[in-house]
């Protein structure tokens, strides 16, 4: 063998079990998905219904057509954002669950866009920029406190959240109300709508929102010094510090892109979601309520990282969508609730680390795959160096 | 809306102070019971963030087990789901080294959706009245009925604070949740005693959630825990692990619920209700701002032990 062709194997054996390596813990995610799915079964089993006539119609309501893919692309449009609010504060060190007031408040904002009148385009940015700021600014206060005087940023979001919702219901109810239809907010005027994206679905523009604002934090934290820092500092801020990073900066920076993300979901729900283009007040804010907890969800399972989240999103989208066809999916009338049940158990099986040790027949057998490929690489790149 | 603090709107009367009181003492117990069990998990080094979604299974559970065979068995239920919810949370975050914030998030979410699920499958969507003749009885006191798990909530850190302080099991709890590798060596079993304390801080907020269907409120929503695991958490972070402080902190907290309560039934209005929902929430992050500082957590909290 030349050594020319030797280097060529090499490179491409070094890139399968770089990749191999690489996909472990998106096994590690669907292993999750599929214990999670499996306690639902059994939950739905206890209860007396017929969990795969459920699942059923719970895959066929989610991806069994076009207009089925659109309704869960259209769920997927606010997860993505939320499950970006606390992937960005775990990268950076902290588990900011605030996401649920932030895009409460974001939306309530968004809705201000109704008092202006501006050329389409213009209104929709208009729109983005106040769910935006107000996110940011709602997220800040939990920030702050943990600076000066060392809050946990667990219990401030939370109370933050509880706060959010009873304000975000006052305002709905008294202040942005349509003066002619009480039980909800004024609409989103046609000029600031996102347009729907597929006739007949409710799948807008505002997908778009969500994809470029992942793809930008994609960027930011992966391809930027700042983004880079956040980083460091979430992984050991000690030695971050000691490296010279202000630690103070990348949480402030963290806490303020996850604010922006949340504040822009609520948005992507009152400017881009048909048919109302407004908040209902009545109920706790049905429409956006769970939001931000499911995108904890959908997080944990895209693994924190802005595409795993985009793929993850689109799982959970697809889940709820499927939930809607679940629930009047003939005499199996599974409600739609069990979706929250099934994320719960699926949340709650990734936080086990290191999932795939607790099979050891699947750890094995992964090692038998993999350990000739390791054997390779080591080799040649012995010879290479030789 | 006009905001009157006139002359009807703030007038107490001596009644009004007293049931003002016996609410406060009655929102107190959930949030006491459930911080005093959090404190022994927290000693041993598990931070539960999962209590609030324990208070919501229980309180169902609870309400449920009642129905079947009276208060008693409904609120030994409720512990019963409390423990061993909290045991799936140990093993995971023991054994398992897992971590912990995502675990106890795993929790609540799965809580919100099961009961949700539940009540729904129950008939009345989102709602489930416990029958009166299965709520447990309340005392009669010169201070008007009062329910009999108050003193419970009373005596219950007094004792959790001399198991801490005075027993040698309450000094094993602590070096395991101090210095792992130092009670190791000295032959204590980590990962068993922080699996025992959180058990046995699960089945006391799995007390607590039953108490609020069964003892309390005497009905079933899925949002009845409304935060209060949370708040019980901010007593914990509050008290610096002392039992005795959180019981002070929950019923500060007790207090501003009941509070915010009797603003709400006031005929003048003078605050929009949504204002003083949000009462117990701003109090708990201003007393929890105003007193960090001087209180220290044990260091290895939250850190699962790795024997080397």
């Amino acid at each position: 063998m030349s050594g020319d062709e030797s280097t060529v194997r090499s490179r491409w054996l070094r890139g399968a079990h770089r990749t191999l390596t690489g996909l472990h813990p998106a096994l590690e995610s669907l292993l999750a998905a599929v214990v999670g799915l499996l306690v639902g079964a059994i939950l739905m089993y206890l209860y007396g219904f017929d969990p795969w006539k459920a699942y059923a119609g719970l895959i066929k309501g989610a991806f069994g057509g076009s207009y089925e893919i659109a309704s869960s692309l259209a769920r997927a449009t606010p997860l993505i954002l939320t499950a970006l609010t606390f992937s960005i504060c775990l990268r950076s060190g902290m588990f900011n669950i605030g996401a649920e007031g932030q895009m409460y408040i974001g939306g309530i904002a968004s809705v201000l866009v109704a008092y202006f009148i501006l050329p389409t385009g213009l209104h929709q940015i208009a729109g983005l920029i106040f769910a935006a700021f107000a996110g940011a600014v709602w997220s800040l206060v939990p920030a702050f406190l943990k600076l000066t005087r060392g809050v946990h940023e667990v219990i401030s979001t939370i109370m933050f959240n509880w706060i959010a919702r009873w304000l975000a219901l006052y305002l709905a109810i008294f202040v942005v109300v349509d003066p002619l239809r009480p039980e909800k907010t004024l609409s989103i005027p046609m000029t600031a709508r996102f347009p729907v994206l597929v006739r007949g679905t409710d799948l807008s523009y505002a997908i778009f929102v969500s994809i470029a604002f992942a793809l930008v934090v994609y960027f930011l934290l992966w391809h930027t010094a700042i983004g880079y820092e956040v980083r460091a500092a979430g992984l050991n801020p000690t030695a971050a510090r000691y490296g010279g990073i202000r630690n103070k900066r990348t949480m402030f920076l963290s806490f303020v892109l996850g604010g922006i993300a949340a504040g822009l979901a609520g948005a992507t729900i009152v400017m881009g979601l048909p048919p109302t283009y407004a908040i209902y007040g009545g109920g706790g804010l049905p429409q956006l309520m769970n939001l931000g907890f499911d995108g904890m969800a959908v997080a944990m399972v895209g693994r924190n990282h802005p595409i795993g989240i985009l793929v993850a999103a689109l799982f959970f989208g697809g889940l709820n969508a499927g939930g809607r066809v679940m629930q009047f999916y003939g005499s199996n009338p599974v409600p739609l609730e069990m979706v929250r049940v099934v994320m719960g158990a699926i949340v709650l099986v990734m936080s086990i680390p290191e999932l795939i040790r607790l099979f050891p027949m699947i750890k094995k057998r992964g090692e038998e795959l993999i350990e000739p490929l390791k054997r390779w690489t080591r080799r040649s790149e012995k010879r290479e160096s030789a | 809306m006009d905001a009157t603090f006139g002359e009807e709107g703030i007038r107490m009367s001596f009644n009004d102070i007293l049931s003002l009181l016996r609410i406060s003492l009655h929102a107190m117990v959930p949030l006491a019971l459930t911080a005093a069990g959090e404190i022994v998990g927290e000693t041993a080094g598990l931070f539960n963030i999962g209590l609030e979604g324990i208070l919501l299974l229980s309180a169902f559970g609870g309400a449920l087990a009642a129905e079947f065979g009276g208060p008693g068995v409904g609120l030994l239920v409720g512990m019963g789901i409390g423990g061993t919810v909290s045991l799936v949370f140990a093993v995971i975050n023991t054994y398992w080294r897992g971590t912990q914030m995502v675990t106890g998030i795993g929790i609540n979410l799965f809580a919100v959706g099961f009961v949700a699920f539940g009540l729904i499958q129950l008939g009345a969507p989102g709602f489930h009245d416990v029958p009166k003749a299965v709520e447990l009885a309340k005392l009669r006191t010169p201070m008007g009925l009062m329910s009999p798990m108050i003193l419970l909530a009373l005596i219950a850190p007094v004792v959790i604070h001399w198991f801490l302080q005075r027993t040698r099991a309450g000094l094993m709890l602590k070096a395991a949740g101090e210095t792992p590798e130092a009670a190791d060596v000295a032959g204590i079993n980590i990962n068993r005693i922080r699996l025992l304390a959180a058990v046995f801080g699960g089945a006391l907020a799995g007390l607590g959630g039953a108490y609020m269907s069964v003892a309390w409120l005497g009905l079933v929503t899925k949002d009845l825990s409304a935060g209060r695991g949370f708040i019980a958490l901010a007593c914990v972070v509050f008290s610096g692990l002392n039992p005795l402080l959180a019981l002070l902190g929950a019923f500060i907290f007790g207090f501003f619920q009941a509070l915010a309560e009797w603003v709400k039934t006031l005929p003048s209005k003078p605050i929009p209700g949504e204002f003083v929902s949000m009462l117990p929430y701003i109090i708990t992050l201003l007393v929890v701002s105003g007193a960090i500082g001087r209180v220290r957590f044990p260091k290895s909290l939250g850190v699962p032990y790795k024997r080397e």
